[in-house]
């Protein structure tokens, strides 16, 4: 028989190729440590609490987007800030300040997602015109929508859902456990799904995955929707955060959730999502912008830094991994 | 051979090479002398490719020493370097950019061409060296690669290859070169490379197919598990002496002639039945365990219909299409139709399994990976590992992973689309072992080979021509005369 040896460095390449969340776990915990060694009052476990808050918003829509990512070269979903100030105007007429109407209101923000979804798909589908354009465009009618029904009033929502979005359990804000348990049943259906691997499946080849039995357009289809309705359930919750609804409560997250799914180390053309990623990911793109404001950076200099440094860790996170 | 011993051209010596965990070479000496042809045979993961990835310089070896033409080559050995010298390579996997025509795929091979007309100029090359090597070959020079069947994109690529140009051209490294050519194709090249080293120039030819082998070269040099165990002149050895140097077999396979297992009986349900556009024309049927050959030349349809039946058994797109249970596929083209690249082996093998997997609408992780060690040691296959990435495995090797994720499968029918590419004898021998054993067991299998004597493994062939059936033979009636008949036959009655 043949007898393998095999060497460290090639273990620990293996185990290096299956993390792709490393590099951005490091860069979080760096941006952390720098921020508190700077010692701008706040301390590290309070820096942490308002970290994981923010994030969690971030991460619940860069899920979805991770999830649309990863069913191919060139799909992204660029509506989902007009999803969330849609999604949060419909939650706040629903709920309309009163606390029975919570859960309807919430399941009404997600259902809004959800029909958002629908339309981005059938444009990309139906009239084959390019995702990147189809969720772009549509994005305006989406828009125009929430500016209709909302009439650009801020509708406050109900106290007890302010309340439970400012709640901490040991700590730790409620909001981010639930965005956790949200990331783990993402995690589940990619890993124990037929619909997950099929994600994966379609990303990687989708000419192999319809001739393995896959139904690769549906497959496309629960991506977007899931993204959109992940997006609603966001806008819903941001606009319960921040007292209100607001039509640009979703604005920053085009980019955000583009630049969260690639530092986090899902692949880009697809195929390849990478959950854990998306925490330190997102973790990692506040971390930032705190460590430079407690830097004392003025808004020229931070951007570019921040352009900066997401550059570096995308080199230093692909490097060793390639092929 | 002209002058007493003709001059050494291209040596490797010691050559070492691992991939992690896997010593693909252990220390390989190989030779090809000017106006020689070497024919390098082996099992799957014997190192075969590896070691030609060595010469052309696309990989560099751990250790080792090579010489051309009588100069040592030292760590400067690249690709580049080689193709100065005139090492040219056509490999298993295709290398055509399949978004561009035949003329602008000949551009990349040789910058030479340049000009406001550089399309027709290097489109009349590539066409002449067509002509030349494959007389009545269809093709034009503005033709989209991506458009072509497969079998058309491999004599494109040899073409290219073998197109002189402004760089030298001494050595020709055919890695299966006529795995996807139809017969026809494959006795012109093989009739081409004997005019080519008759020029004085060299060339090494790996193929699974032996008959090729001894029809062509002057000598064969045998691997086995990373090392050269023979190198003989044809002339002085035989199938059986290079089927046992081989190892794992020592049997010389049967003659599939004497294959009796008839056992497509008459009261077997139809579980496939496509009717024919024009009344002329035969439809295709199949019963519940037969095995169905899809015969003729290669790109007349066989391919086509295979799609359709799988799309027919998941929709009913086609009236004229009725396919009576499930269907899974095993791709022949396994780069564009099997494989998925990010994956490992035990994720690509499952793919086609999830109906079992699932209990409760969750896959079975456990169960998933004791299925996949069953299927690994089933068909034998050579890694260390089921969860390193796919392309750790050589071409064979990731053949048989398809092998597994469609047998595998709940199907009740499998569709084959020339899967045995790059594929080892002793493989081949237990797939064909298997698929005798399914059909016996009810499974239906529909196989389009460009290999003839695969047609003996079926119970009825169907013969192709232009995207219709021109003929149906029982296993009795099968001869390879008729096979060609039927191809070539425009108008059949």
């Amino acid at each position: 028989m043949k007898t393998h040896t095999v060497s460290h460095f090639a273990k620990w390449q293996r185990w290096r190729a299956g993390r792709p969340w490393l590099g951005s776990c490091l860069a979080a915990v760096l941006a952390w440590a720098a921020t508190v060694f700077s010692g701008q009052g706040q301390g590290s476990g309070e820096l942490l609490t308002v970290a994981l808050t923010f994030s969690a918003f971030t991460v619940l829509v860069s899920l979805g987007q991770m999830l649309v990512i990863s069913v191919g070269p060139g799909n992204a979903d660029l509506s989902i800030p007009s999803s969330i100030a849609l999604s949060g105007a419909v939650a706040m007429l629903v709920m309309d300040g009163s606390n029975a109407m919570i859960v309807p209101g919430i399941l009404a923000a997600v259902l809004v997602g959800a029909l958002v979804g629908v339309f981005n798909f059938s444009l990309i589908r139906v009239l084959s015109i390019p995702p990147i354009i189809a969720t772009l465009a549509g994005s305006l009618i989406v828009m125009s929508v929430a500016i209709a029904i909302g009439r650009g009033l801020k509708i406050k929502p109900p106290p007890l859902f302010s309340d439970f979005m400012a709640m901490r359990l040991f700590g730790i804000p409620l909001l981010a456990v639930v965005v956790l348990a949200v990331s783990i049943a993402i995690a589940l259906m990619l890993e124990r799904t037929v619909l997950g691997r099929s994600i994966e499946a379609v990303g990687q080849n989708d000419r192999a995955a319809g001739l393995a039995g896959m139904r690769v357009e549906l497959t496309r289809f629960w991506a977007y929707v899931i993204c959109a309705a992940l997006a609603g359930l966001a806008g819903a919750l941001i606009s319960g955060f921040s007292g209100g609804n607001s039509l640009d409560q979703g604005q920053e997250y085009i980019l955000l959730t583009i630049a969260v799914v690639v530092i986090g180390g899902t692949v880009v053309s697809g195929g390849a999502p990478c959950v854990p990623g998306i925490w330190s990911a997102a973790m990692f793109m506040f971390l930032l912008v705190a460590m430079l404001n407690a830097a004392g950076a003025g808004p020229g200099l931070r951007m570019l830094l921040t352009g900066l440094i997401i550059i570096g860790v995308i080199v230093a996170a692909s490097s060793p991994g390639k092929r | 051979m002209i002058n007493s011993i003709p001059e050494m051209l291209f040596e490797a010596r010691d050559t070492a090479k691992a991939f992690a965990a896997v010593q693909a070479l252990r220390g390989v000496d190989f030779q090809v002398r000017r106006g020689e042809c070497v024919g390098l045979v082996g099992h799957n993961g014997a190192g075969k490719s590896t070691l030609m990835n060595v010469l052309s310089g696309t990989l560099a070896a751990d250790r080792g020493e090579l010489h051309f033409a009588g100069l040592a080559v030292g760590s400067g050995w690249d690709v580049r370097e080689a193709q100065r010298l005139g090492v040219r390579s056509v490999y298993q996997e295709l290398s055509l950019c399949a978004n561009l025509s035949l003329a602008e795929n000949m551009r990349i091979a040789q910058p030479q061409f340049k000009g406001w007309n550089w399309r027709l100029a290097a489109g009349a090359q590539l066409m002449a060296t067509l002509d030349r090597i494959f007389p009545g070959h269809g093709l034009h020079a503005d033709q989209v690669v991506g458009e072509l069947s497969i079998g058309r994109r491999q004599m494109v690529e040899i073409a290219r290859a073998f197109t002189p140009g402004a760089l030298a051209l001494e050595v020709m490294i055919l890695d299966e070169p006529t795995s996807s050519l139809d017969n026809q194709a494959a006795a012109q090249l093989l009739a081409y490379i004997r005019e080519f080293v008759a020029l004085g120039k060299s060339c090494i030819l790996i193929s699974h197919k032996l008959r090729e082998i001894f029809t062509v070269t002057d000598r064969i040099v045998v691997m086995r598990d990373g090392q050269v165990v023979e190198s003989v002149l044809t002339e002085q050895t035989s199938r059986d002496r290079v089927v046992a140097a081989m190892g794992q077999d020592e049997q010389v396979q049967e003659n599939p002639r004497h294959v009796v297992a008839q056992t497509g009986s008459a009261e077997a349900p139809l579980v496939v039945n496509v009717s024919s556009t024009s009344a002329a024309r035969l439809g295709v049927k199949a019963m519940a365990g037969e095995v169905i050959g899809l015969a003729g030349l290669a790109g007349h349809g066989q391919t086509t219909l295979l799609l359709r039946l799988q799309a027919g058994s998941a929709t009913r797109a086609e009236s004229s299409v009725w396919v009576g249970g499930a269907t899974s596929f095993v791709a022949g083209d396994r780069q564009t139709d099997g494989v998925f690249g990010l994956w490992s082996i035990a994720r690509n093998m499952s793919v086609g399994w999830f109906s079992q997997l699932c209990h409760r609408r969750l896959i079975d992780l456990k169960g998933e990976r004791e299925y996949a060690e069953h299927w690994r040691q089933r068909l034998g296959l050579v890694t260390p590992d089921l969860d390193l990435p796919i392309f750790s495995l050589s071409g064979g090797n990731q053949q048989k992973v398809l092998f597994a994720r469609a047998l595998g499968s709940s199907a009740s029918i499998i569709l084959m689309d020339d899967p045995m590419r790059g594929v080892d004898v002793g493989t081949k021998r237990d797939v064909y072992a298997l698929i005798a054993e399914e059909a016996r067991r009810g499974r239906t299998f529909v196989w389009y080979t460009t290999e003839f004597d695969e047609l003996f493994h079926c119970d009825r062939v169907y013969v192709f021509n232009n995207g219709e059936v021109a003929g149906e033979l029982s296993r009795a009636e099968l001869s390879e005369e008729r096979v060609l008949d039927m191809s070539f036959d425009k108008i059949a009655a």
